[in-house]
């Protein structure tokens, strides 16, 4: 008999694009005939950023099977070199290319600092690798608020002090502010822009899971000591799943930086709390599944911000309704429900999909 | 010198509180196998019921921070009961997630209940500050309290864990949850138990802390929860004694770091520590060795 | 040299236990040897010494005359062995099909970049993996499941898997870690006959642990018996079978 679950995962994964793409076009309609709130406007390009943010996490914590508190981290990396770059460029190419090489830049710084990051940390055990990727993530946004970068006709000047120790001679000026971060960052980002990064992501995530490479990395997932007597080698897969995940991260936090003039490394934007929230995006969604990650973003990210009417109460009702939710996860009746609006195939296939709860 | 000696003795004093904070998480997550995001909240709480009770109730302190354990003991159980019992055998993520849920419930209840302004803590020590060395070394009354009470504590617990039955049930639904039940223990008992205690000693560190640091907030209790988790990572995880040693350990590293090389990378350096702590010792300082069989 | 296995005074400690104690077996190409003897005897450890789970602190292992002592894992998996488990390590998440494809890894190649780009390397080389796959699960009458999530699969079934993932690696020398455990008589006969169709379909050395006495004495060509370590006795099947010593270890006195 053949297998027929290439097809059924090729229409999966389509209608997952689809769903993005529809998202896209009822947006830009909606927008072009004035029927968009610019409360739900401002929403958007962060929707785009979240969701990469929640998809490339669910490369390390579903297909991997690895639990990292620090995602954050990666982000902010990404940021930050993105938007160097861009302010460096201001005025010398146009903001929309800065844009585009900036993704490249801060991709690729992330995915150095995976690297990095992974050799020492994927070593250790599961709930020690939680709080090692924790520690990382507070130890960049920490260096990073300790920056201070200034640019003059001699080059280069780096401070860990402040301003005035960078010596910048007249017509320097200072890139980095330490925790004031950098101002003037050109605000190149666009829906469409973030539309196309989170297709982009999907299809990277998706074309990975789903070939030769995907299949060491869930062997790993599954069983690493059977994925060893097969031959495959675990320390590269898993920096390799690790480091794709952090330059995706990055690639969301370029698209931050060109969101906002000023990028400063807060505690709310870089901090656990923003690793921890994307883990809820990715938990909620359905470890494994990447369409649950894009839904539960969509829920998640943009209900709180449209219940704001609520104010006070706004935060405390996500809290409980977060309980609850996680409370009914694990009931049998709604594990399978989920899997149905969430994605992959039927029960009894294969749904790529990780450890689901008991 | 006496500059160092003073900030070696403050951060044995904070180390205390970490060690207080830890020794909850470690409990916890030894015995019920979850890591309680939301412990670091309860110290918040307990802070808060201290203060709404001397400030707004003009309770006496003793009563004020007995209240507060109270509170936050039937705090823990409930939590326990509620959001914790019902995924005990979900996978561990699930429960991580709902913990962290129940720490945003928290912060936000007390954010509706007490405003986000930052309210002045009374400290609820009133001994005197101790001068050495004739005043250049200063042991502030809160430091005595809060050392003291670290060692009490610790003393207490290990005793408890060793010599009555609870605290053998305790032992036992650590090692093997299955055989402990099958053996007689109550398992579900246990853990609230465990629970119980640990929230208390989080009651109590939270008064020690805002003790010390008079600020307060709903988030007060954030920070200094994930540090009181390094450092019960960093001294074993489920290891009371190791508890004890990270907690002290990460303060001292704090204050000192604070002090002689900067207070913005204080923190960058304190979790630079632990990772290369957990390098070289993958389970924390005394931590238990797992091997997996094959 | 015709064997494919050669072991030479092989030992292991735990602790200041000695799990292992001067282990030597010789395994010509093609046979089927069985390695048997009581609980705790330590025979899964001497699967893990050579597969470079443990490193043995003595002695010596060639595969068909290559030196393995002390490499790792993977490269002991490159060069030629490949494993069961005694507790079934499948891909529980991934389908029957995928287990067997995760096996080819080594053998079929393509990169990263061409696997997220989907360059025509990626068709062909995924074209070959199931092709040949899916040859393998039809040995194992596997091919009907080829979709199903590994862990929905009957017990038998996920034991015959394993072997299945196992042979995609393209090993000299299959290890099964008692494969007939858990199995009722019927499954054991069957396994029987796959285990022989094996070695004679794919030309393949068989070393394989069991407590199954009738599968031993049905497949196994030769036996090595391992008591407290060491070894106790071996030669020809029947030989060992009835020597008092093996049936004193056995049974105990």
């Amino acid at each position: 008999m053949k297998s027929t679950a290439k097809k059924k995962i090729f229409i999966n994964n389509m209608i997952t694009l689809g769903m993005v793409v529809a998202a896209w076009i009822i947006m830009e309609v909606l927008m072009g005939t004035g029927h968009v709130s610019s409360l739900l406007k401002g929403l958007l390009v962060p929707f785009c950023i979240y969701v990469i943010m929640a998809v490339s996490l669910n490369l390390t914590v579903g297909i991997l099977g690895e639990l990292s508190l620090g995602h954050a981290g990666f982000m902010c990396v990404g940021a930050f070199s993105g938007a160097l770059f861009s302010k460096c460029m201001k005025g010398a190419i146009d903001p929309t290319v800065s844009l585009v090489i900036a993704i490249f830049i801060g991709a690729a710084v992330a995915a150095v600092f995976g690297i990095l990051i992974g050799i020492p940390v994927l070593r250790l055990r599961g709930d020690y690798l939680a709080i090692v990727t924790l520690a990382f993530g507070e130890i960049i946004k920490n260096l990073v608020n300790a920056v201070f970068l200034g640019r003059d006709a001699d080059g280069f000047h780096i401070s860990f002090k402040d301003s005035m120790s960078l010596g910048l001679k007249d017509g320097g000026e200072v890139l980095i502010k330490g925790p004031q971060g950098i101002t003037g960052t050109p605000q190149a980002a666009t829906f469409t822009i973030g539309i196309i990064l989170v297709l982009i992501t999907l299809i990277i995530v998706m074309n990975l899971v789903n070939s030769r490479t995907g299949r060491a990395i869930m062997s790993i997932r599954d069983n690493r000591i059977a994925a060893e007597s097969i031959g495959i080698n675990i320390t590269k897969y898993k920096l390799l799943a690790f480091s794709i995940s952090a330059a995706l991260a990055g690639v969301a936090g370029v698209l931050y930086a060109h969101n906002l003039t000023t990028l400063t490394a807060l505690p709310k934007n870089f901090g656990y709390n923003m690793s921890i929230m994307i883990l809820v995006y990715v938990v909620l969604g359905g470890i494994g599944s990447i369409r649950g990650s894009v839904i539960s973003t969509v829920i998640l990210y943009l209900l709180p911000e449209l219940l704001r009417g609520l104010n006070n109460y706004r935060m405390l009702i996500y809290a409980i309704v977060l309980i609850l939710a996680m409370l009914f996860n694990s009931a049998p009746q709604f594990i399978t429900l989920r899997k149905r609006i969430f994605g992959g195939l039927k029960p009894q296939h294969a749904a790529h999909s990780g450890k689901e709860e008991a | 010198m006496t500059g160092f000696i003073n900030y070696l003795i403050n951060g044995i004093s904070l180390g205390s509180v970490y060690a207080i904070i830890a020794l909850g998480y470690t409990m916890v997550y030894g015995i019920a196998k979850m890591l309680n995001f939301a412990h670091g909240d309860i110290i918040m709480v307990g802070s808060y019921v201290v203060f709404i009770t001397t400030h707004s109730m003009g309770m006496p302190v003793f009563l004020s921070v007995l209240l507060s354990v109270i509170v936050c003991t039937v705090l823990g159980i409930v939590i326990e009961r509620v959001a914790y019992k019902p995924l005990r055998d979900a996978s561990p993520l699930s429960v991580l997630i709902t913990a962290i849920g129940v720490s945003y419930l928290l912060q936000n209840v007390a954010l509706l209940l007490f405003g986000a302004d930052t309210k002045s803590f009374t400290s609820v020590v009133t001994i005197p500050a101790l001068k050495f060395a004739d005043g250049a070394i200063t042991v502030t009354g809160e430091t005595l309290v809060t050392i003291i009470s670290c060692i009490v504590i610790m003393i207490g617990l290990t005793t408890f864990i060793n010599k009555t039955k609870a605290g053998q049930a305790m032992l036992a639904v650590s090692e093997d949850r299955g055989a402990a039940t099958l053996m007689g223990v109550n398992v579900n008992g246990t853990i609230a138990l465990t629970f119980a205690i640990g929230s208390a000693l989080a009651a109590v560190a939270g008064v020690l802390l805002c003790s010390a640091y008079p600020s307060l907030t709903p988030y007060t209790g954030s920070m200094p929860g994930i540090k009181a988790f390094v450092a019960a990572v960093f001294g074993g995880i489920g290891s009371i004694p190791g508890a004890l040693i990270g907690g002290i350990l990460l303060g001292i590293i704090e204050i000192l770091s604070k002090a002689y090389i900067s207070s913005q990378l204080s923190d960058a350096i304190v979790f630079s520590v632990l990772i290369i702590v957990l390098l070289v010792r993958p389970t924390g300082i005394l931590g238990k060795k797992l091997n997996e069989k094959v | 040299m015709s064997d494919m296995l050669s072991v030479k005074g092989l030992s292991i400690s735990f602790g200041g236990l000695k799990a292992v104690n001067n282990f030597a077996i010789n395994i010509e190409k093609g046979q089927l040897y069985g390695l048997i003897g009581p609980n705790g005897a330590g025979k899964t450890t001497i699967f893990n010494l050579l597969t470079g789970v443990y490193k043995p602190d003595t002695g010596t292992i060639l595969l068909d005359g290559q030196n393995l002592t002390g490499k790792s894992t993977t490269d002991i998996n490159k060069a030629g062995i490949a494993r069961t488990f005694q507790n079934i390590r499948l891909f529980k998440d991934l389908s029957v099909l995928d287990n067997v494809k995760a096996g080819l890894h080594n053998h079929h190649t393509y990169s990263t970049l061409e696997g997220i780009l989907r360059l025509p390397r990626y068709y062909r080389v995924e074209k070959e993996m199931d092709e040949e796959a899916m040859e393998l699960l039809k040995v194992f009458g596997l091919d009907g499941e080829c979709d199903f999530k590994a862990s929905n699969l009957p017990y038998g079934k996920q034991r015959k898997l394993e072997i299945a993932r196992a042979l995609a690696t393209e090993p000299k020398l299959l290890l099964l870690d008692e494969p007939a455990a858990g199995m009722n008589p019927n499954e054991t006969a069957e396994l029987m006959e796959t285990i022989r169709f094996v070695r004679d379909h794919f030309g393949m050395t068989i070393l394989l642990i069991e407590h199954d006495m009738k599968l031993v004495s049905g497949i196994c060509e030769r036996l090595t018996v391992l008591n407290f370590g060491q070894v106790l006795c071996t030669g020809p099947t029947q030989e060992v079978l009835s020597n008092p010593e093996v049936i004193k270890a056995y049974l105990g006195e």
